[in-house]
């Protein structure tokens, strides 16, 4: 210990000395300008690196994974509804029904696996890992009861219904929220990624003007003592920081810019739309559902006691939908309204609005025919021939696919020319600073030529 | 007399309730007259608001029975008519409404009422009923318009007049006989247990200790359990009783408790599983109408008179007979003094 004190005491004073004279000064300047810029090259490199591999997961880990994950959650959604639809057409399920079904299971369980790589390892995926573990362990037993119902249903037994509400039941209430949980921890990790893009570079931007100033001061030092306005060394590391200061301001505005409208108009509308959807399909799953069960199933208390609860659980997910008046945004539909940009993007809300209008009309009708005691006719209207809610389901279904392939496309762009904008930053900026650490050393060293 | 509630006879039957006997005779008799006494002032129960069906003017000859306060056999109905009553006529030329019989009935109950997916057509016990009804009444058995009426709907589709009449399968009990009116029963069931074959549960006994047993919610079944559960966990309940054995097929319980007659309906349709011991509690089946529909009432049971000796057996036969076996035949008519 006393040894090393000795020798900081002896660096301390030995600097004290330096500082004394003219050459030690320069020697000190020469040091301390070489450090700022190369601190401030690297600081760059650093923190727009960290934002363009934040943006890079944007594009290809988080947003991916949501989408997968709210894939798993429409194709659930969707198998239930496939399954309910078929059951009430009975021995003639029409073979696109049940192919439906089929590649519904079969993409949920594909997605699934995927899901389950993908979170694995990562950190905060504890929930998400969860869910997916429950999903694949439901997702046989839901199967089985569908076919179950599905084979009751082809003796004509009764107990068919009773298996199919079975299996929706686990559906609704076990692995419909599963797989929205899951969606909404990687729509969390999305944003975490999004704040990760966005976050403004502080810390290279203090050190850049830090050392621009220092590179000022020392010129305007060096002109006061030796008159002479240039020296080129120090020149060459003022414009090489002052390049990188300017790119690291500009190219991170840019690619704010483009993130922000990318979740803007990209994620927000995406998940209005995912919503939107999940919301028709839980709609027309019940639409069925009222018909197979045929009264047998009440609301047992509440305002809504006594009514058809698959009936009342349809109103509720229309609700969920909006209400599709001007300026107010109560649903999700009437969300994405609100949030599609561009025409196209609107025209597919539109048609989806104008489905859901006419579905909520025809299913009214079939209501009506369901109630009279016109079983047949109320059949004939929700999957027959007699302008049925499924034509129009089907209409919505298909128009919100189609806004959702057309914001994620606007979203993917916008999201790609983020990270453009941020692309050769970290490597740029690493080089200059270089050049510019060498500049001020050569600068530096020039000076002190003289005092030789 | 029709069980019109009146503040008169109300106060009537509270006056000689306590009596018993002869006594009680005597004394039902005087509550009789001074119900009719009642009945011609004008202080009447109010009868549906708006348009509903089934109306049968209450005449003078349609006086409260006071017995119908103590409750003691709710399955007493009225005496059997042939005639065209104002209901029926009603029926027959109501503007607002079709000229059919609508009836409520379940879609979902095998054997008694079912949908049959392959032909769409309505089957069952009590569908068979409703022709007899319909050929009768209307002269054709198919002039029915058939309503699927939820279980917990049944009393209210007949007070708003949604419906003429319920054949669903439906318990002829006190506190339903204060909202409607009752046919005589046209069938005799009672609680009963439904297990797996090969289980060892011997019935409504101790053999249930430690069992899981499925229940209806809301049910009869469930009220008794609750009376008397002989040590097994009835935590399960679900909305239907079919669901029951979906619970048990799975797995989740071990016994179902419903009544005979669904649980034949629950056996017919799995091979391995079978009604076990006694019926623990008695219980008929009646046609629901609406309280002042008491010529509707007198004509179902003239239906019901005829139905007993040709058509009763052989609808028997065709659905319960398989899975519901130790039935002679229909109940004996019970009808109150009048």
């Amino acid at each position: 210990m006393p040894e090393r004190r000795s020798a900081w005491a002896e660096a301390q004073e030995r600097l004290r000395a330096a500082a004394t004279t003219e050459p030690g000064r320069l020697r000190i300047i020469g040091a301390v300008l070489a450090v700022l810029v190369v601190t401030f090259g690297a600081c760059t490199a650093w923190q727009m690196s960290d934002r363009s591999a934040a943006a890079d997961d944007v594009l290809h880990r988080s947003q991916p994974l949501s989408a997968d994950a709210a894939e798993i959650y429409r194709s659930l959604a969707d198998a239930n509804t496939a399954a309910a639809s078929g059951f009430l057409a009975g021995g003639q399920e029409p073979a696109e029904v049940r192919e439906r079904y089929r590649d519904d299971i079969a993409m949920a369980s594909r997605k699934l696996a995927e899901a389950a790589t993908n979170t694995r390892g990562s950190t905060g995926s504890q929930s998400s890992i969860a869910q997916i573990t429950k999903l694949n362990a439901l997702l046989p037993t839901y199967a089985e009861r569908v076919e179950t119902a599905r084979t009751y249903n082809r003796q004509g037994l009764p107990l068919g219904g009773a298996y199919l509400r079975s299996a929706n039941a686990l559906m609704q209430q076990e692995m419909l929220p599963a797989a929205k949980r899951l969606y909404d921890a990687e729509r969390e990790r999305l944003d975490a990624d999004y704040d990760d893009a966005r976050s403004y570079p502080w810390a290279a931007i203090a050190v850049g003007v830090l050392a621009l100033a220092v590179l000022v001061w020392a010129q305007r030092r060096n002109y006061q003592r030796t008159n002479r306005v240039f020296n080129h060394g120090l020149v060459t590391a003022t414009a090489a920081a002052t390049v990188v200061l300017l790119w690291l301001v500009a190219g991170h505005s840019v690619a704010y810019g483009s993130l922000n409208e990318s979740y803007d108009q990209g994620v927000k509308s995406l998940n209005a739309l995912n919503s939107a959807r999940i919301s028709t399909l839980q709609a027309r799953s019940s639409e069925n559902l009222t018909l197979v069960a045929r009264g047998s199933v009440t609301v047992p208390d509440g305002p809504n006691a006594g009514k058809d609860a698959y009936d009342i659980d349809y109103q509720q997910r229309m609700r969920e939908l909006g209400d599709f008046t001007d300026g107010q945004v109560r649903g999700s539909l009437d969300a994405a309204r609100e949030l599609a940009d561009d025409e196209t993007g609107s025209a597919r809300v539109s048609e989806a609005v104008d489905a859901v209008k006419e579905w909520q009309k025809r299913h009214k009708a079939a209501r009506a025919a369901d109630t009279e005691g016109n079983y047949d006719l109320a059949l004939d209207r929700v999957i027959g021939e007699d302008n049925p809610t499924g034509e129009s389901f089907d209409q919505v279904d298909e128009a919100l696919r189609k806004a959702l392939a057309h914001e994620k496309a606007d979203f993917q762009q916008a999201a790609e020319d983020g990270r453009g904008a941020m692309t050769g930053l970290p490597v740029g900026a690493a080089s200059l600073a270089l050049l510019g650490a060498t500049g001020a050393v050569l600068g530096i060293g020039r000076r002190l030529s003289e005092y030789r | 007399m029709t069980r019109n509630r009146t503040p008169g006879a109300a106060s009537a039957a509270g006056l000689f309730s306590r009596l018993r006997g002869w006594g009680g005779v005597a004394a039902m008799a005087v509550g009789c007259v001074l119900a009719v006494l009642f009945v011609l002032l004008p202080v009447r129960s109010g009868g549906p608001a708006d348009g509903s069906v089934g109306r049968g003017g209450p005449g003078i000859a349609d006086a409260t029975h006071t017995k119908a306060e103590k409750c003691e056999e709710p399955e007493r109905s009225l005496r059997p008519s042939a005639d065209d009553g104002e209901t029926v006529k009603d029926i027959k030329t109501r503007k607002d409404k079709p000229n059919k019989l609508i009836v409520g009935v379940d879609l979902n109950s095998f054997l008694w009422g079912f949908r049959n997916p392959s032909t769409g057509k309505l089957e069952g016990f009590d569908i068979d009923l409703v022709r007899a009804i319909a050929q009768d009444i209307m002269g054709d058995p198919d002039d029915v318009i058939f309503r699927a009426v939820p279980t917990n709907q049944r009393v209210p589709a007949i007070q708003s007049g949604q419906v003429d009449m319920i054949v669903r399968a439906m318990t002829i009990t006190c506190d339903r006989a204060k909202d409607v009116a009752f046919s005589t029963a046209y069938f005799r069931t009672g609680q009963q247990l439904l297990v797996p074959d090969g289980s060892k549960i011997t019935g409504y006994d101790g053999s249930l200790q430690g069992k899981k047993l499925c229940s209806a919610s809301g049910s009869t079944a469930l009220t008794e359990l609750k009376k008397e559960s002989h040590g097994a966990d009835i935590s399960t309940t679900v909305p239907n009783q079919l669901d029951c054995l979906v619970r048990l097929q799975l797995g989740e319980v071990d016994a179902v408790v419903t009544d005979s007659a669904l649980a034949a309906g629950q056996a017919a349709q799995d091979p391995t599983v079978s009604l076990k011991g006694e019926t623990f509690t008695e219980e008929y089946y009646g046609v629901a109408m609406h309280k002042e529909a008491t010529d509707l009432v007198r004509r179902v049971n003239q239906v019901l008179e005829d139905y007993r000796k040709n058509g009763w057996q052989t609808s028997y036969k065709k659905w319960l007979a398989d899975d519901l076996k130790d039935i002679d035949g229909p109940p004996p008519a019970k009808y109150v003094t009048d």
